[in-house]
């Protein structure tokens, strides 16, 4: 089954699009689609007629051009039916908003749509789903623009068995700075699950890095997904629920019961190179930092800060991360103190981390960063930086972006999110460099570096 | 699988387990290591498994009602002579179920516990921790997906918090770690081979020294038709 169709579609017929209710999922999909995508969009309304001057087809047969994919919002009894009808019009992939399904204990109607799917070999996404976000091409998530903020594009591919999840981790990684390559809420995953989306995000071009949220995987899916894992180079992350132990069962092995569901579920997927985010910050700071261009990572890191406060909750942090910081030897802090600026070179603390003081200015960060990048016994710089100092300027991030391209090794910032530093965060991140807005998230940035594959 | 395994699953299915016996004479169809054993349904069959083992001797229940043999009094260790053994007999053959007697050489290392399970998403997982009767407090194990290589199987024995034990601890020579991964990684396979008809297998305890690894005692849960 080919997915690119899915999420680039040259043309989209949302069906069961309403005339008299604006705010029936088919109708926001179709006006969002029909005002803002690239797709060639066209509603389907049984009794026809127009809607906003649009017109609306009476079925997908009536539809005066080719529908490569189709987004079925009708009751779920007629949903069987619809698809049909979108076969045999040549539909090359189908989004079932509609719930209804396998979870109101409608099986039978679910297990007619994955028959009719799995015969005509049609990639089917949900049902009972958010389905897909692919800008500009298509967003089938039936929430009006003007209630979501503006979804940032980048490189990172989400896919989510709940709706509600993706779109609040699609708001969150925009608003840290992290960019999406697209999006897809996989609901009851009658036909495509996680496997199927995770094999198709590992060849997708513009996707850097696969977050997933996850609740369990169907029978021997696990495995597959573990072995697909397992085969690829880009960084896997995942937020896995259910994790407490579920209602006491009659355990007569030891076996079984220290192989707890979420044990074997975690400790597989960390065999196989996944990367586990205990918490959505976590999740955030972990994509968002391996969104970034591929560099090789390590454990052991260099912190450059102007506060010894900074640095020391860093170094804490670094050391129940299990995260090392080197100790530098004497020669090499010698090294160090004749790069920096004359009014700091008696006061700095040229251990790691070195601690430039508030004195500091551009130059001496940027000079600390180049030293420890260069430094081989250093696979991560995590820069603690403070924009309220008097000799720092918007340049730095620029500046220290280039120097992580010339050593081709990955660092990592802390910058107090607020409005007013926004230009100091920006000329990071539109270099490339990740800025978390907490010193712990900085580390778990250089942590989730450290668990990459390397490249 | 072969027919004699084929043969020994057949016969646990009513009880939905198989016994001490027949799960060694499994392991050893996989040509896995498990401690030199006899089976002796009277005393003095017993004395004569205990004499060609050497003494001391452990003495274990062989009763289909007895899944947890610690828990029920089963198991009697360090037996080194004749009225030592009799004692036990008596004792285990007044347990419910009783139909005789497994006697086991004595191993002694580091106790590790090792397991497979087939699980419904991943499908065959092994575990491998520090063991004993005391796996189920500190449950300090690693769980892989199954079937492991040697290299694997090492990287998951130096996951566990208790490595030390293993790497040599406070004077004791270190366990010859590549046996034991040796182990896994062949169990690992034949949890695998098994997996239509095994759902767990606990070997629990295997001894770990710097001569080698040694199964002592195996259970094997059947799935239920």
């Amino acid at each position: 089954m080919d997915l690119r169709t899915l999420f680039e579609p040259a043309s989209v017929a949302v069906i069961g699009v309403s005339r008299s209710n604006p705010f029936h999922p088919a109708t926001v999909i179709y006006n969002k689609n029909h005002l803002r995508s690239r797709a060639k969009t066209y509603g389907v309304n049984p009794k026809g007629g127009k809607l906003f001057r649009e017109p609306l087809y009476a079925s997908i047969a009536e539809v005066p051009g080719p529908v490569d994919l189709a987004v079925i919002g009708v009751r779920a009894e007629r949903v069987p039916g619809v698809l049909e009808e979108c076969i045999r019009a040549g539909v090359k992939g189908a989004v079932v908003i509609s719930g209804g399904f396998s979870e109101t204990g409608r099986t039978d109607l679910q297990d007619r749509l994955k028959a009719l799917a799995r015969e005509a070999r049609l990639p089917v996404v949900g049902p009972n789903c958010l389905g897909l976000f692919s800008p500009p091409h298509v967003d089938t998530l039936f929430l009006p623009p003007e209630r979501l903020i503006r979804i940032r594009p980048g490189a990172v591919a989400l896919v989510s068995q709940s709706g509600g999840i993706l779109v609040d981790q699609l708001i969150k990684l925009t608003q840290e700075g992290a960019g999406l390559s697209r999006g897809v809420s996989i609901g009851n995953k009658a036909v495509l699950d996680e496997v199927d989306f995770l094999s198709f995000f590992a060849e997708d071009a513009p996707t850097r890095v696969v977050g997933l949220y996850l609740e369990g995987f169907g029978p021997g899916r696990g495995r597959d997904f573990a072995e697909r894992v397992r085969a690829m180079d880009k960084p896997v992350v995942f937020l896995k629920s259910g994790r407490s132990p579920g209602g006491s069962r009659a355990v007569q092995s030891h076996t079984a019961s220290l192989a707890g569901d979420y044990r074997v579920f975690r400790e597989v997927l960390l065999q196989v190179g996944a990367i586990e985010a205990r918490d959505e910050t976590e999740f955030v700071s972990y994509c968002e930092a391996l969104a970034g261009e591929p560099m090789p990572g390590g454990t052991r890191i260099g912190i450059v800060t102007a506060s010894g406060g900074h640095g020391a909750i860093a170094s804490d942090a670094c050391f129940e991360q299990g995260l090392q910081i080197p100790e530098l030897a004497e020669e090499r802090r010698t090294a160090l103190r004749g790069k920096l600026s004359e009014a700091i070179r008696g006061i700095a603390g040229t251990g790691n981390p070195v601690d430039l003081t508030g004195s500091a200015t551009d130059l001496d960060f940027i000079a600390a960063s180049r030293f420890l990048l260069g430094e081989p016994t250093v696979d991560v710089v995590v820069l603690l930086c403070l924009p309220y100092l008097p000799a720092i300027t918007p340049d730095i991030g620029a500046r220290v972006a280039q120097a992580c391209r010339e050593y081709g090794k990955p660092l990592v910032t802390y910058i107090p999110h607020i409005d007013k530093y926004g230009i100091f965060i920006e000329g990071f991140e539109a270099n490339g460099v990740p800025v978390a807005h907490s010193v712990d998230g900085a580390v778990h940035m250089a942590r989730a570096l450290a668990r990459r594959k390397q490249p | 699988m072969n027919d004699a395994i084929r043969t020994i699953l057949d016969r646990g299915r009513e009880n939905g387990w198989v016994m001490e016996p027949d799960a060694k004479a499994i392991l050893k169809a996989y040509d896995l290591p498990v401690t030199r054993h006899g089976f002796a349904r009277t005393l003095e069959e017993a004395r004569e498994a205990a004499e060609s083992l050497g003494w001391p001797v452990v003495a274990k229940i062989v009763s289909p009602k007895i899944v947890h043999k610690s828990d029920a009094g089963g198991v009697v260790a360090g037996i080194r002579d004749e009225t030592a053994l009799r004692e036990a007999f008596e004792r285990l053959s007044a347990i419910e179920g009783f139909q005789g007697v497994l006697l086991d050489e004595t191993a002694s290392g580091v106790e590790l516990f090792l397991g497979a399970r087939q699980d419904p998403q991943f499908g065959t997982v092994v575990l491998a921790g520090i063991g004993g009767t005391a796996v189920e407090v500190y449950k300090d194990v690693a769980i892989r997906m199954a079937p492991l290589d040697e290299a694997d199987a090492l990287e998951a024995l130096s996951a566990l918090q208790g490595r030390a034990l293993l790497e040599g601890f406070r004077g004791s020579p270190p366990v010859d770690r590549q046996a034991v991964a040796h182990l896994l990684a062949s169990f690992s396979e034949a949890a695998h081979d098994l997996r239509d008809d095994v759902e767990s297998v606990d070997l629990n305890p295997v001894f770990a020294s710097p001569k080698g690894a040694l199964i002592a005692d195996a259970r094997l849960m059947l799935f239920q038709p």
